[in-house]
This record gives structure tokens, C-alpha cells and sequence, in this order.
């Protein structure tokens, strides 16, 4: 099979509110950030595909505003998901396994800030028997990380979750990008009041605006473009059924089961970057992937640092790449999630080559 | 906290609203008829589990579900989350638990509001009934929400022919988004200087093109475009259409001209209603400019200048 490795990453500033610019101008910085690293021009990547989801900010085909940023005259092959990045990172993928394109890249972004964006995300769920609820998304989290504190074969207690975001929070301080940095101990952030019971404020992620890119090449090209290129070894994604009555919300089938198609048990991995918004759902995402002890998880501070959503996940790709990258991670997993409680979920295993 | 936005930055509320109208399949008709009727169907599967709410394609197997079962109005919550706030369009405006609640006769388990006077008195594992809406249509929302219950269990799921009369074949789902819009740099410039009735473009520093309305990037370059540069306010027309079709609260009497117009030192054109003229002398290469209202902050429609018409060569790039 033809040898895909992702060559470059670039992200921006992820904030709050980025009410003075548009989606385009937020974007834009970041596609020329990872051209410039290859010294590729626009018109000289092979296929371009992007991730966006028009109803964060209200805005009707914001994505074709966006290409204007790319530079998309003469027409460019290219190709659009309305999901997380990570999932038009899996499609250039595919198009560069044919044969047919020896670059990609791949960006996405989302501007949450327009919106109310717990409620924006109801009208992804079932319409018929979940939507005319107005279920936020918090709160079908809180059902979720319930679940886990009431199954007896976790271990999961308050004081876990409140470890997983201290621990996120203060290793985003190494991350210039990130949102939220710095964290009290777990044990005063246990003091805080609920927003919705189980969970707390530091149980959640941020919700912000940001935008991420990369760029994918095949075999020599990516040799040619990068020192040590972040080879895709194995990629795969699946989905759980839709009805959150149906699933076992404390498990996450879909995770385990794209991480064996992508050869994540194959060999241990060093490095995981995992898309987990919620801090509930990365003991889960930690059981389904087995991953142990001595692997550094999030380094980044993950979605509770920086959670721009349809960016975040493909920001985990980018990080463990750039990991490889800069010779800090040989054999990585990154993992990115879409829809609520861990519905759909996408495992990538990458590699450097010996120094 | 939300900080505000740099001075040159406009904003204006924007609200996304539609009345989704949803047809119903066989099971989902029973299901919501027969929510209507306080009576709760399930479905069950080829391998005898019992899935309420009921769907027409089995989650494991794909298999085509149609055997009816009715469950019991009593069941079991599964897990919870207590909700202090309760926000826009939820089942109840006082403070909450959402649950998941497996029904007596029941696999899976259905999320809904759970009416109680607090987290203290939720827990996984209560039993709790439901309580139905006073008024039902047919819809999720026939259920109200649930309450504690500490009665007798519901028993076994029981066959169910999902017959009623006047069955509901759809439901309508309104659904409403409230945004505060933003345009970003290059777009707050331009209508900023619209609203002084001046027409600003920006020029590519790559190609030199000079796009009006400005969005911030040369589509062709991909790079920013940061000059300004005023174009028009007169130009010329490169193409055109009749309309005939009355727009809903739209006070135009058809047939109008809507028009491709490229102003005077743009590489673009932008559209507007031609006025002022009859609709069928309008004509590629007319010389228009623009008219204003009173309070308006953008041109109510373009004129005749009275000039020469242009040059086709003038203009052929900008078709």
C-alpha cells in the first residue's frame, strides 16, 4: 500500500470570541503557515479538502466563503465534509492511496462564538424523539459521565474527572495555542458548583473559535517536503447506533474497534492525543484504547484546552504528528470524535522513521 | 465572558428559523399515535429484545423492524444528569434531571425530563412513571415528563397491532437559532463606507484585482486583500435578467431587472435592481449609478446615467 504521511500542521490562536474577523481571515494565516512549511503554492497542492458545519455560526455555505482563502481559480480539485477536519484529513487520505494525487491538504475550522452553541448542537440529534427536547450538549455528557461513576468496573469518582482536567489544563500551558491554561489542584476544583450534575466547569471544554490545517503527501514527496515525515500507518473510523438508549455510555465499541483496524494494539504507542471535550470521556476513550501507564496522553491539554469545534479533532492528528515531527514521539495515536457522548469516533496510528 | 469586539468590528443579531415538516414511517407513526393515545409502543427485534422508542432498522443487525409491542408507562432510570438551568425549548422550566429510563417490557431506554425537587432525590436505579401532557398531538413532547413512582411494576411487553384511528403521518419541528453575526474586517470596512454612501473595494497585492464587495481574500490568490481602493459609484451593466415571480414581503412590482453590475475600477461585479428604466430597454453595456433612500445604508437600486453605452471590450472580462 502507497505510504501517506502528514507533512505539516499549523493552528491558530484559539479564543473565546474573534467577533472582528471572519471565518476566512481567521483561516487563512493557518493554510499559509503549513504551505509555507512545504514551499508548496496553493495551486500546486493536488486536492483539497476541508472540514466546517455551517450551523456553528449561522452562516450558509460558509465553506465556499473559506476557499476563497485557499485560492480556488483555476478551479482546484477539490471536496468538502460537514464534520471534524480529522474526517476530510481520512477522505484526502483515500485520494492519495489511489495514485491520483501525490498532496492534499486538509483544513477545517469552526467559529463557535456566533451561536449558543449547547444549543446549536441539538439540532444534530434524532428529530423525531430526541431534538424536540432541546437536549444540550452538556447535558448529555453529564448522562454519559453518570453512567461512568455509577459503573462498578471503572473506578471512575468525581475526584478522576477533576484529576483528568487539572492535569489537561496544566499541561496547556506548554501550548501557545490553547484556550484555557492552568489549573487549581483536583482537589479544589471539587469545590466548584455543578453546571449540570455530575459535571462541573473543569469537567467541560472551552467553547471557542479556531481553525487548523495540514497537509498530506505520499512516499518520496513527503520525504522530499519534511525531515521526518508523521507516516499514517493505519487510519479507520466507526460509529455507534444514533439512540443514546441503545448504547452502553459507558463503553465506546466504535473506539476500540477503529483503533484494531488501524493497528493501534499492534505495537505500544509513546504519544496519544485523544479528542475527549468531555474529562469523562477520555477514561473511557483510555480503557477502550489500552492505553497504559507510560503513554503521555494530551500533552496539548486535548479538547479541554482548545475544543474549536470541526478543528479539534483534526488538531489531534496534528499534534501527534508534529510530535514526530520534532523527534518527540515515534509511534503516536490520535484519536478525534464527532456528535454527542462519543458517537462517532476515528483512530489514526502514526509513525516517524528511526533517527 | 465575551470580550468586545474591536471598535471597527460591526455585529447584528441574526435568527435562523424553520418549521421542519417530518413524514413518519410505519413504526414512528405507531409510536407517536400512540403517545397521543397514552399508549407506549416498543419494537421488537429479531433476537426478541425490545427497543423503545421503537425504530424501523434494527442498531446491530440492520433487520427491518415491524413487530409491535406495547411496554408498560413505568420504568427504571439508567443514569442522570441534574440540569439547574433549564434552557429554551426543554421539557420543563424549572430545574430538572434529564434521564434515560428503561420502560417496564423494555431493552433500551428513552431520554426525557425527570420532574423532581432535586439531585437529592435522584438516583440511578429510581422508579418513576410517566406523566402526560394535557394536551397531545403526536409527538415526543405527549410525554411531559416523568415522575417518581414507587407503585407496582409494569410487567412484560405484550404484542400490539400499532392500529389506531386517525393515525399521525408527521410531525412539524420548529426549530430556532439565535446568532449575533459578525462580517469580519474587510466586509465591516466595506459597509461601513456604504453607509457613507462611498463603494470601497480591495485590491489583491498579487494579481491587482480589486474585488467589490470585498471578503477579505483574492479567490484567485488565496492571500489577503488589505488595500482599499473606492470604486464607482457608476458603472456598467454585463448581464441581466427579467424577474416575473413576486417575492413573499418584498414591495417590488415584477417585472423588475436584477443585474450584474461592474462598477467603475472594480474586476468584479456585484448585483442590483435596475430602475427607473423599463424593464425591456434594459440592455448589456447600459450605464447606470446608484440611487439612495432616504436612511439607507446600501443603494435602493441603480439608474440610468444618461451615458453612451459601454464597450462590449470594456467589460467582456468581468461576464
Amino acid at each position: 500500500m502507497r505510504e501517506v504521511a502528514i507533512v505539516a500542521f499549523g493552528q491558530s490562536d484559539h479564543r473565546r470570541d474573534t467577533a472582528e474577523i471572519s471565518e476566512v481571515e481567521m483561516l487563512m494565516p493557518v493554510l499559509h503557515q503549513v504551505l509555507d512549511a512545504v514551499g508548496l503554492r496553493a495551486g500546486e497542492i493536488d486536492f483539497t479538502c476541508s472540514g466546517s458545519c455551517d450551523y456553528l455560526a449561522g452562516r450558509a455555505f460558509s465553506f465556499t466563503m473559506t476557499l476563497d482563502g485557499v485560492g480556488a481559480w483555476p478551479p482546484i480539485s477539490e471536496s468538502h465534509v460537514e464534520m471534524d477536519g480529522a474526517w476530510a484529513l481520512y477522505e484526502a487520505w483515500t485520494r492519495l492511496l489511489t495514485g491520483e494525487a501525490e498532496t492534499a491538504l486538509v483544513y477545517s475550522y469552526g467559529k463557535s462564538s456566533p451561536g449558543d452553541l449547547r444549543e446549536v448542537l441539538t439540532r444534530q440529534l434524532d428529530p423525531y424523539y430526541v431534538a424536540p427536547l432541546w437536549p444540550d450538549s452538556v447535558s448529555l455528557a453529564a448522562l454519559q459521565a453518570q453512567a461512568l461513576l455509577d459503573a462498578e468496573d471503572t473506578g471512575a469518582d468525581e475526584r478522576a474527572l477533576a484529576g483528568v482536567a487539572a492535569r489537561s489544563r496544566t499541561a496547556a500551558e506548554g501550548n501557545p495555542h490553547a484556550q484555557l491554561t492552568g489549573s487549581p489542584p483536583p482537589e479544589a476544583l471539587l469545590e466548584d458548583p455543578y453546571v449540570v450534575r455530575p459535571l462541573r466547569r473543569h469537567d467541560c471544554p472551552p467553547v471557542g473559535d479556531g481553525a487548523a490545517a495540514v497537509v498530506l503527501a505520499a512516499g518520496d514527496t513527503a520525504r522530499r517536503l519534511c525531515r521526518r515525515p508523521a507516516w499514517i500507518r493505519g487510519i479507520d473510523h466507526r460509529t455507534e447506533a444514533h439512540s443514546l438508549g441503545v448504547r452502553d455510555l459507558t463503553r465506546s465499541p466504535s473506539t476500540r474497534l477503529a483503533a484494531e483496524r488501524a493497528g493501534a494494539f499492534e505495537a505500544p504507542v509513546d504519544l496519544a492525543e485523544l479528542h475527549a471535550p468531555f474529562t469523562s470521556q477520555e477514561l473511557i476513550l483510555r480503557r477502550e484504547l489500552r492505553l497504559g501507564e507510560g503513554v503521555r496522553v494530551n500533552p496539548s491539554g486535548g479538547a479541554l484546552a482548545a475544543n474549536p469545534l470541526m478543528a479539534a479533532g483534526l488538531i489531534r492528528l496534528g499534534e501527534a504528528a508534529a510530535a514526530i515531527h520534532r523527534g518527540a514521539a515515534d509511534r503516536a495515536l490520535a484519536h478525534a470524535t464527532s456528535g454527542p457522548c462519543l458517537q462517532q469516533n476515528l483512530v489514526a496510528v502514526l509513525e516517524g522513521d528511526d533517527t | 465572558m465575551t470580550p468586545a469586539p474591536s471598535p471597527e468590528a460591526l455585529q447584528a443579531p441574526l435568527v435562523v428559523e424553520f418549521p421542519f415538516t417530518r413524514s413518519l414511517g410505519p413504526v414512528q407513526s405507531a409510536f407517536l399515535t400512540g403517545l397521543r393515545e397514552r399508549t407506549v409502543l416498543g419494537v421488537r427485534t429479531t433476537d426478541g429484545r425490545v427497543l423503545m422508542p421503537p425504530v424501523e432498522y434494527d442498531p446491530v443487525t440492520a433487520d427491518e423492524l415491524s413487530d409491535l409491542v406495547e411496554v408498560a408507562p413505568i420504568g427504571t432510570v439508567t443514569t442522570w444528569a441534574w440540569n439547574p438551568s433549564p434552557r429554551r425549548g426543554q421539557p420543563l422550566p424549572t430545574p430538572f434531571a434529564w434521564v434515560l429510563v428503561r420502560l417496564d417490557g423494555a431493552d433500551t431506554a428513552l431520554l426525557h425530563a425527570l420532574d423532581a425537587p432535586g439531585p437529592d432525590a435522584v438516583r440511578t436505579g429510581m422508579r418513576v412513571r410517566i406523566r402526560w401532557a394535557g394536551e397531545r398531538v403526536g409527538a415526543i413532547t405527549d410525554i411531559a415528563c416523568f415522575e417518581p413512582y414507587d407503585g407496582a411494576g409494569g410487567g412484560r411487553a405484550v404484542p400490539h397491532t400499532g392500529e389506531f384511528t386517525d393515525p399521525v403521518d408527521g410531525i412539524v419541528a420548529p426549530a430556532r437559532l439565535d446568532y449575533t453575526y459578525a462580517p469580519g474586517r474587510a466586509q465591516s470596512r466595506y459597509l461601513k463606507a456604504l453607509a457613507g454612501r462611498t463603494t470601497y473595494g480591495e485590491r489583491c497585492p498579487s494579481c491587482r484585482k480589486v474585488y467589490v464587495p470585498p471578503r477579505g481574500a483574492c479567490p484567485t490568490c488565496g492571500v489577503a486583500t488589505d488595500e482599499q481602493v473606492e470604486v464607482g459609484p457608476r458603472g456598467t451593466v454585463t448581464t441581466f435578467c427579467i424577474v416575473n415571480i413576486k417575492a413573499r414581503n418584498l414591495d417590488i412590482e415584477v417585472p423588475y431587472v436584477y443585474a450584474h453590475i461592474a462598477l467603475d475600477g472594480a474586476d468584479l461585479a456585484l448585483h442590483a435592481r435596475i430602475g427607473d428604466i423599463p424593464y425591456d430597454e434594459v440592455r448589456m453595456g447600459l450605464r447606470v449609478e446608484p440611487v439612495w433612500s432616504e436612511d439607507g445604508r446600501y443603494p435602493d437600486h441603480y439608474r440610468p446615467t444618461g451615458e453612451p453605452d459601454a464597450d462590449y471590450d470594456t467589460y467582456k472580462e468581468l461576464l
